[in-house]
């Protein structure tokens, strides 16, 4: 039971990061129908800088609390990480948004090599390892650890993915990139300036990788050049298991791969009878999603299946 | 001399056959050689990479290309026959079948996993599928990668080494031949060179054939293709099906060569890579996803001489043209892409095909952000 109730937690705190970055897949397909494989790089970059921005001002020996530390890196980050998103869209997308479908699937893939090995180049293949400065106290819940790090995760997710709602559902901007989503061109007969939307989708969602790159690196204790890949992975997994396109889809489908995920790596031993271990945990993930969509072919959320691929 | 553009090569050929086909015979044939002699022995082995690249680019296009199935994990299939032919001859299970017997069985392996993997997505279109099938890609991997406990048959990140080297009627390929004065990798180039030959010969027939039409007909209106009587269940499995064992035919061949095969080898970054080559070169069309397989496999090679360039410029090395080189890959893959977006030799039907569309590539877009049911 206890073990239950402490996978689950994990599991929560995983699928969070997970969601947040999920959201930034999301966002980008239901605007411009195309997967930004670059996004898990921007996570790999937003985590790189603010990794070394707290590193920096711990090493100049700067008293500071420590969640005014972090936010201070992630104040240096997420600029960063809008500008490189931007900067993505405006070189790779922008010019192909009449080309065949695959062709901007391979400049992402381009941008997403670049930016490992720009990232690899600068900061060197070693492990950049974060200062030990966010509160480190522990809880018990029905016998399971929850950590100070992971209620903050848990609840900042919680609060940008309400936050986030809000600003779709409720505002005049949101309005106009539903409007975009729905149809770009009637949208732009109403006065919605499509390039606009399409600059603010690319910022909220780099500002959101950002802020999942500060968690993992705070999370785990390293960022290191390779880190995005697989997280994209998953978190484009996660809304494609959502159904891409769909913010809710997004969000539950991130912490429903979390939690399969951690449930699936403790329990798959035992279940096997010692057969396969914990490390098939990626094959769980990727077995589950395979399941769902057999059944329901356009993920979880998602609505109708397209006409045309 | 040959005329210049690609596309006046091809009209070339079609127009004068028969002396085209000599002078490319002529030409493939002396390729090794003049490669030896200027760029040395590493060259020809990296060309026999370019001819197994291309063999995969063929069959994921008869997938991508034909069909239009967006499949992102082919790499297994390259897998499934590599390991195929690895379990079957090596010290490994001390099992050491010939290579006429093994081939045909990764083949067929391969094509197995092909319709394992094809029959639960039948339903699956665009994204939604190809996020399966590189799903399914790194489970196969991942399975590889630890099969080696409680009961070893992969033998885990370590991999299989000590592969029998490929060998024909008794010939042993990895041998010189001619009394030593042709190395093992000329066998290699000259074997390679004949499956691609046959894999280019199956690629060109199925193109014109009723199934080739068929793919083409689901790829570009799945519903119409149904009601025009396209049995649209065994034509995509066939596809899944023939895209697959040209991957584990390739698969053999390279375990042969290379005597060794490991996990790392069958990564998703394969088989993006096998991907980004058929969508540089021109989706759909044979010659171009030829060319796209040689331009990107020789071209991080290339690059690997970018330390004597920078030496020969600026007198040093600045930086570590290991560092350097998948940075100014990535920078060619973007800048080719904006350049020739429907590849280098675009298929001219795909052109016709994919003349933008906005309307529909917004319809296609499932309730964007409607976070509510």
């Amino acid at each position: 039971m206890e073990i239950l109730v402490q996978q689950i937690i994990n599991g929560l705190v995983l699928g969070s990061i997970y969601a947040l970055v999920a959201l930034g897949y999301t966002m980008v397909y239901g605007i411009l129908g195309l997967i930004n494989f670059a996004h898990g790089e921007i996570v790999m970059i937003g985590a790189m800088i603010a990794s070394t921005v707290i590193r920096k001002i711990v090493e100049a020996g700067i008293k500071l609390p420590g969640l005014v530390i972090a936010a201070l890196g992630l104040l240096v980050a997420a600029p960063a990480c809008m500008a490189l998103g931007i900067g993505i869209e405006r070189v790779a997308y922008r010019p192909l948004r009449r080309a065949p479908r695959l062709a901007p699937l391979i400049t992402a893939i381009g941008v997403s090599i670049v930016l490992q090995n720009a990232a690899m180049l600068a900061w060197g293949r070693q492990y950049i390892s974060f200062p030990p400065i966010l509160p480190d106290g522990t809880h018990t819940i029905a016998g399971a650890r929850i950590t100070d790090i992971q209620i903050i995760i848990i609840l900042l997710a919680v609060t940008i993915m309400a936050a986030l709602h809000q600003l779709v559902h409720k505002t005049r901007l949101g309005r106009a990139m539903r409007a975009t989503a729905q149809s770009p061109d009637i949208a732009g007969l109403m006065g919605v300036d499509a390039n606009s939307i399409v600059a603010v989708t690319f910022v909220i969602g780099s500002t959101l990788a950002a802020v999942a790159g500060l968690m993992v690196s705070g999370y785990y204790g390293l960022s290191h050049y390779n880190m995005g890949f697989m997280l994209g992975l998953k978190a484009f997994t996660a809304a494609v298991l959502g159904g891409i396109g769909n913010l809710g889809g997004a969000m539950i489908g991130g912490i429903l791969l979390g939690l399969i995920e951690s449930i699936g790596a403790g329990y798959i031993g035992p279940l096997t009878g010692g057969f396969l271990g914990s490390h098939y945990q990626d094959v769980f993930a990727f077995f589950v999603l395979i399941l769902v969509l057999t059944v329901r072919p356009s993920g979880l959320m998602g609505e109708h299946v397209a006409e045309r691929a | 001399m040959l005329p210049s553009g690609p596309k006046d090569f091809i009209s070339r050929l079609v127009s004068n056959r028969w002396l085209a086909f000599g002078l490319l015979s002529v030409f493939l044939a002396a390729l090794p050689f003049a490669v030896e002699a200027i760029a040395g022995l590493t060259w020809v082995r990296i060309i026999g990479f370019a001819i197994l690249y291309a063999m995969l680019a063929l069959g994921l296009n008869i997938v991508v290309g034909f069909a239009g199935l967006l499949d992102l994990g082919y790499i297994a299939f390259y897998a499934v026959g590599a390991y195929t032919y690895a379990l079957l001859s090596s010290p490994h299970f001390g099992i050491h079948l010939p290579f006429w017997l093994v081939m045909p069985a990764s083949a067929a392996l391969a094509c197995l996993f092909g319709v394992l993997l094809g029959a639960p997505t039948l339903r699956l279109r665009g994204d939604y599928l190809a996020i399966v099938t590189l799903g399914f890609g790194e489970i196969i991997r991942i399975f590889l990668n630890n099969l080696n406990a409680p009961v070893n048959i992969t033998n885990g990140p370590q991999g299989i080494n000590m592969i029998d080297p490929i060998s024909v009627a008794g010939f042993d390929m990895s041998r010189p031949s001619f009394g030593g004065a042709v190395p093992g990798v000329y066998n290699y180039y000259y074997l390679f060179l004949a499956f691609a030959m046959l894999i280019i010969f199956v690629s060109l027939r199925l193109q014109d054939s009723r199934i080739g039409r068929a793919w083409v007909a689901i790829r570009e209106d799945e519903v119409a293709a149904e009601a025009m009587g396209i049995n649209i269940r065994n034509i995509k499995l066939l596809a899944f099906a023939m895209g697959a064992s040209f991957g584990g035919v390739s698969g053999s061949l390279f375990a042969g060569f290379q005597g060794f095969v490991s996990p790392e080898s069958f990564g998703l970054m394969e088989s993006v890579m096998i991907l980004c080559m058929i969508v540089l070169g021109g989706m759909g069309n044979i010659a171009g996803v030829i060319t796209g397989a040689v331009v990107l496999s020789i071209l991080p090679e290339a690059l690997r001489y970018l330390g004597p360039l920078e030496e020969f410029l600026f007198g040093r090395v600045l930086v570590d043209p290991a560092d350097l080189r998948m940075l100014l890959f990535g920078f060619a893959l973007v800048a080719m892409m904006l350049f020739r977006p429907a590849g280098i030799v675009p298929s001219a039907r795909r052109q016709d095909e994919l003349r933008p569309e906005p309307a529909i590539a917004s319809q296609e877009q499932a309730s964007l952000f409607d976070t509510s049911d």
